[in-house]
């Protein structure tokens, strides 16, 4: 307990240490604040448009959960049928890199004008980028099976299902959550940098990305950091999220879940 | 003497197996083993006994011979088999008593049915006060207790059994020989078992089959006329001493061919 004071409190200094620099910064080479915003400028920023603020928060924490609630279930879904075999695998686990590979700046255009700017283009790119990741992660987990236990079940006259669902599927659980856990940070910049192409721009929808943009074009130096800082919240929020997801399923029999023993 | 009149359980007739073009890893072996016989298989490495395992279990087939087990297909047979690895191949996620049920379940006893003869089997195994912990929560030599457990749960009449206790410290290698005995006598199933210790085949077996390498085959059968019951106190007797030196010069004629 006395430990994670000190860790609290070490990290707080460096908070602190570093706030100072920064406005030490601004006195010394004498910033125009449309450059770089004081400290205090960019907290009562905050605070003046605190309720737009949350908004844009909420609308692209939406598009990002909806990005990777999406690429979960789907990804599962392909994880499931590449597993049947190495032949499926191998026609089809190519195709897969292509999700990794095309750059999501390329298409995002191209999604902007099949399905116009909003909150589900904006998904649909969260989850485009989100995707690959879960998929490799829980082939690579149900496949992993020792293959005494498929003989195990199979000495039991499993049907393939049960094989499936009994033993493959709760194997894969820790590379689904490692898959989950590199989705979740990439889902948050996929929402942020598909609102940049495919943002809604009308009044009270657009979120963080979208703000940013609006915010810099307007030179409102102060709001654009409170902004940034919202995007930093939001994704340590989302990986704060999954790594409790995490232990909550795992802490009973997986080793990578347990909580580290702090002395 | 009276064994060998008994009803065979399996019958393996000619059996060879070879894995593609390469050597044979079994050729021509033929063994029966009567119901209620505690038969284990010894020899170096590369002669094959697991090999005779996963045949009599049907998780491979064999190049030329049949076998039959309790008169039907290994694979039919599975039923009344079960079978522990060496390692003690739990789900991580399942508890004890999640684990022992896996086979009831699979074979879809329905749960409430399962539950009071899990208790019992834990019980009688000696895990009742671990039956809801997670098998990363266990020593080696529990986690090898709920793989037996697991097995005798389906009720088998045949139980095949590839180094259970390889991986175990001596102590609870002799302890867990004693406890697989004393579930014996109660339950009356036919064993085949693997191992490479000489001490642990004489202390636990009715018969001993000795196999040699390239290809694998049987070198020699030596029935063990220890008395039964058998207790710890037994690996002390001179009678179990020479015994041991019977099976070990075997296995050096095995190794030396």
């Amino acid at each position: 307990m006395k430990r994670r004071l000190i860790v609290a409190a070490n990290a707080l200094g460096v908070f602190v240490a570093l706030l100072l620099v920064w406005q030490l910064i601004l006195w010394i080479f004498r910033v125009p604040p449309y450059m770089l915003p004081s400290p205090w400028a960019v907290a009562k920023a905050v605070e003046a448009r605190f309720p737009s603020l949350l908004q844009s928060f909420a609308i692209t924490a939406e598009e990002a959960v909806g990005g990777i609630v999406l690429s979960i279930g789907v990804g599962i879904g392909i994880a499931l049928v590449f597993a049947q075999s190495r032949w499926v695998r191998r026609m089809l686990y190519p195709w897969t890199l292509l999700l990794q590979t095309v750059p999501i700046v390329a298409i995002a255009p191209l999604i902007l004008m099949w399905m116009g700017a909003g909150i589900r283009s904006v998904t649909l790119i969260a989850f485009i980028i989100s995707l690959a990741p879960i998929i490799a992660n829980t082939t690579q987990g149900l496949i992993s099976v020792d293959e005494n236990l498929v003989h195990l079940f199979l000495m039991h006259n499993a049907s393939p299902a049960q094989i499936l669902f009994k033993l493959r599927l709760p194997h894969s659980v820790p590379s689904l959550f490692v898959g989950i856990r590199i989705a979740s940070g990439i889902a948050v910049i996929g929402a942020i940098t598909g609102e940049l192409y495919a943002g809604s721009s009308s009044v009270g929808r657009g979120g963080l990305g979208y703000s940013i943009l609006y915010a810099s074009s307007q030179l409102q130096t102060d709001y654009l950091f409170a902004l940034v800082l919202a995007a930093t919240v939001l994704g340590f929020g989302f990986l704060f999220l999954v790594m409790f997801l995490e232990w909550y399923f795992l802490h009973k029999w997986h080793e990578s879940a347990r909580v580290p023993e702090t002395e | 003497m009276i064994l060998k009149l008994a009803a065979p359980m399996i019958e393996i007739a000619g059996v060879s197996k070879r894995y593609g073009n390469a050597r044979d890893v079994l050729g021509g072996v033929d063994l029966t083993v009567c119901k209620e016989e505690f038969v284990t298989l010894i020899g170096p490495s590369g002669c094959g006994k697991s090999t005779v395992l996963k045949l009599i279990s049907g998780l491979t087939v064999p190049s030329d011979g049949t076998i039959r087990v309790d008169g039907m297909t290994p694979v039919n047979a599975r039923e009344i088999v079960s079978y522990i690895f060496q390692d003690a191949t739990l789900l991580p996620w399942r508890t004890v008593r999640q684990n022992v049920g896996l086979g009831l379940e699979l074979e879809g006893v329905p749960k409430d049915r399962r539950a009071e003869s899990i208790t019992a089997l834990l019980e009688l195994v000696g895990l009742g006060h671990v039956a809801d912990a997670y098998p990363r929560e266990l020593s080696g030599g529990m986690k090898m207790r709920v793989s037996i457990a697991r097995a005798l749960a389906t009720n088998p009449r045949l139980l095949l059994m590839d180094e259970p206790f390889a991986a175990l410290d001596e102590m609870s290698r002799d302890r867990l020989n004693e406890e697989l005995l004393r579930l014996r006598t109660e339950q009356k199933w036919t064993a085949v078992f693997v191992t490479h210790s000489v001490a642990e085949a004489v202390f636990l077996s009715t018969r001993i089959v000795v196999l040699a390498p390239n290809p694998g085959r049987i070198c020699a059968t030596l029935p063990v006329e220890l008395p039964w019951p058998r207790t710890g106190a037994l690996r002390e007797t001179p009678e179990f001493e020479a015994m041991v030196a019977q099976i070990s010069h075997a296995l050096r004629g095995a190794i030396s061919r």
